[in-house]
């Protein structure tokens, strides 16, 4: 299974945060491939999955920004009624807790991952390894840089 | 280690023998030489022999921030101008500054009172005192380094602010004990850390004094073991002198206040009642030995308490806590009486948020305190910020009885202050 990991930012919530990190992103060249924003009464944390965690991790942090960065699993979901479905019943059967979830897309919806942010990622990670479950892989990364 | 042992552990009898005798001397100088005491000792049917015992000084009229304004720049001038040497202003946020004069004698005896306090917390010649506080018309500074050259120490006048050229006179010159305000020294640590400097191997500190902004326990020791040194707390206002007028001794409880020099009462600010000694109230001061401006029952402001009992040191000089809040500073909200300190004593017993706060005021019932997030403690996670933000909540409302809205802010939105920091932001109006 490919290490993919998520950044977070953490953010006041108000007008011009998500604009001022993504111009960062701009700047830098790094290809967001999804986003996900969570908030609570006055700040939000937002997630990204992009292209080079890394050097945007650098970047960001060198702008000032409160940024932590942990690894999520990425479950390829299959675009039929019952995909998310299929995916779900594998890891409530493992018993993995889903703390946040959104989804990649790829290829213009040639393919969909499911981003799942997980409490233990090693233990989710072992329970899942001889499932039935594709994951995003480095090759598919290549791919994806025509999206 | 004393500097004057016989003045400093004289017997209670004595010292109060000397207060009276000079508590009559400055009443007399006051009442003869300045215009603005004749004139209220005869509105409240004062005579100079009234004032025959301590208890006596009850009978005195206050002198006010806003007198010692009114009658600016000479009118609180007990000496002809050809006897002054040094003029300090001290200028409030709002209206005219208030002008400190000084005599030859005045500026000698500062010095010596500062000597004293230095003394006490270990110092010797061969000490480097970094003195980061402002130079200039603020007694911080010139009143610290008079002092501390009497005593024999190499004196770095650095004054405030430029941390890269601090950082590098420490280390050149290698400075023992430092001279600085509370949230200057947060922010030198802050800059310390992010340097990568380690302040016990790249340093050689001993010591700090810290004053001029009321600061928490909590903070001192937060000082303590980032830069491995002893802080010492030390009280002055310049209409008193500036710094030296109580300090702390190597006991680091309480505030010996040099009571040859000054007679404290703690009063309650509403009523101008004495409170006794242990209980809060205002600190009034009366000077006892300056020529150029003789100031009787000064009201500070500054809320604080006697500390009853002996200290082990053996000074006799009586103790106040360290200062509580300023009554100029107390916010009242949902009618509690509320200090930014006990807000700031909470905050600093709080891991995951850093040093500097805010306190907005937007209506008589609610108030919201802003705190930024300490960036290393960050994991991503929604529902931490949400139990850090909860903690918090909780934790400064059982401190001052009133539920706050907490906001958590990003590092680096909320003023850095190289000086004295302003805490509060009232939007109310009446």
């Amino acid at each position: 299974m490919e290490q993919l990991m998520q950044l977070s930012i953490f953010s006041e919530n108000k007008p011009g945060r998500l604009t001022k990190i993504t111009k960062v992103l701009a700047k830098e060249g790094v290809n967001i491939l999804a986003i996900n924003i969570a908030s609570s009464d006055g700040f939000g944390v937002i997630r990204f999955i992009v292209d080079t965690c890394d050097l945007a991790a650098q970047k960001l942090r060198q702008k000032g920004f409160t940024v932590s960065f942990n690894e999520v699993l990425a479950i390829e979901l299959v675009d039929r009624p019952g995909g998310l479905f299929e995916v779900s019943a594998v890891l409530s059967k493992k018993k993995i807790n889903i703390e946040n979830a959104y989804v990649l897309i790829l290829g213009s919806r040639k393919k969909a991952f499911l981003i799942v942010d997980v409490n233990d990622i090693e233990k989710a990670k072992k329970l899942l390894q001889h499932e039935n479950l594709r994951f995003f892989t480095a090759k598919k990364k290549g791919k994806s840089k025509t999206v | 280690m004393f500097w004057q042992k016989d003045i400093e552990m004289i017997s209670r009898r004595a010292l109060e023998e000397l207060q009276i005798k000079r508590l009559k001397q400055t009443v007399r100088q006051a009442y003869k030489n300045i215009p603005f005491y004749k004139e209220h000792f005869s509105n409240l049917h004062i005579q100079l022999k009234d004032v025959a015992s301590l208890k006596d000084i009850r009978k005195l009229p206050f002198t006010t921030r806003e007198d010692l304004r009114d009658y600016y720049p000479f009118g609180m001038l007990a000496v002809t101008k050809e006897q002054v040497v040094r003029l300090h202003t001290s200028s409030g946020t709002t209206g005219k500054p208030k002008a400190i004069f000084f005599t030859k004698k005045d500026v000698d005896r500062a010095a010596e009172l500062i000597a004293r306090c230095l003394i006490m917390t270990g110092v010797a010649k061969d000490d480097v005192l970094q003195n980061m506080m402002t130079y200039g018309l603020f007694t911080g500074a010139l009143v610290m380094h008079y002092g501390a050259e009497k005593v024999g120490m190499l004196v770095i006048p650095a004054g405030p602010g430029n941390t890269k050229r601090q950082i590098a006179l420490m280390q050149d010159f290698k400075t023992t004990t430092l001279h600085i305000t509370p949230s200057y020294a947060l922010y030198l640590a802050s800059v310390m850390q992010n340097e990568g400097l380690d302040p016990q191997k790249d340093f050689t500190l001993r010591r700090a004094y810290l004053g001029s902004e009321p600061y928490s326990e909590e903070t001192r020791k937060k000082i303590e073991n980032f830069f491995h040194i002893d802080v010492y707390n030390s009280y002055g206002l310049s209409e008193m002198n500036g710094p030296g007028v109580a300090f702390e001794c190597g006991e680091k409880n309480g505030m010996h206040l040099w009571e040859d020099n000054f007679i404290m009462e703690v009063i309650d600010p509403d009523t101008g009642e004495t409170k006794p000694d242990g209980e809060k109230g205002e600190l009034v001061l009366t000077t006892l030995c300056r020529e150029a401006m003789p100031i009787l029952r000064y009201r500070t402001r500054d809320i604080t308490r006697i500390l009853p009992g002996k200290c082990r040191c053996g000074r006799t000089h009586r103790r106040i806590s360290r200062i509580i809040g300023r009554t100029d500073d107390m916010i009242i909200v949902r009618g509690v009486n509320i200090f930014p300190q006990q807000i700031e004593r909470v905050l600093m017993g709080i891991k995951a948020v850093a040093q500097n706060y805010q306190i907005v005021l937007e209506s008589y019932d609610q108030m919201t305190v802003r705190v930024e997030i300490v960036k290393e403690l960050f994991d991503g996670k929604v529902d931490h910020l949400v139990n850090l933000r909860n903690d918090i909540t909780e934790k400064i409302r059982s401190e001052i009885l009133v539920r706050p809205k907490v906001e958590l802010l990003e590092p680096g939105t909320l003023p850095v202050s190289e000086g004295k920091s302003i805490r509060v932001i009232d939007k109310r109006t009446l």
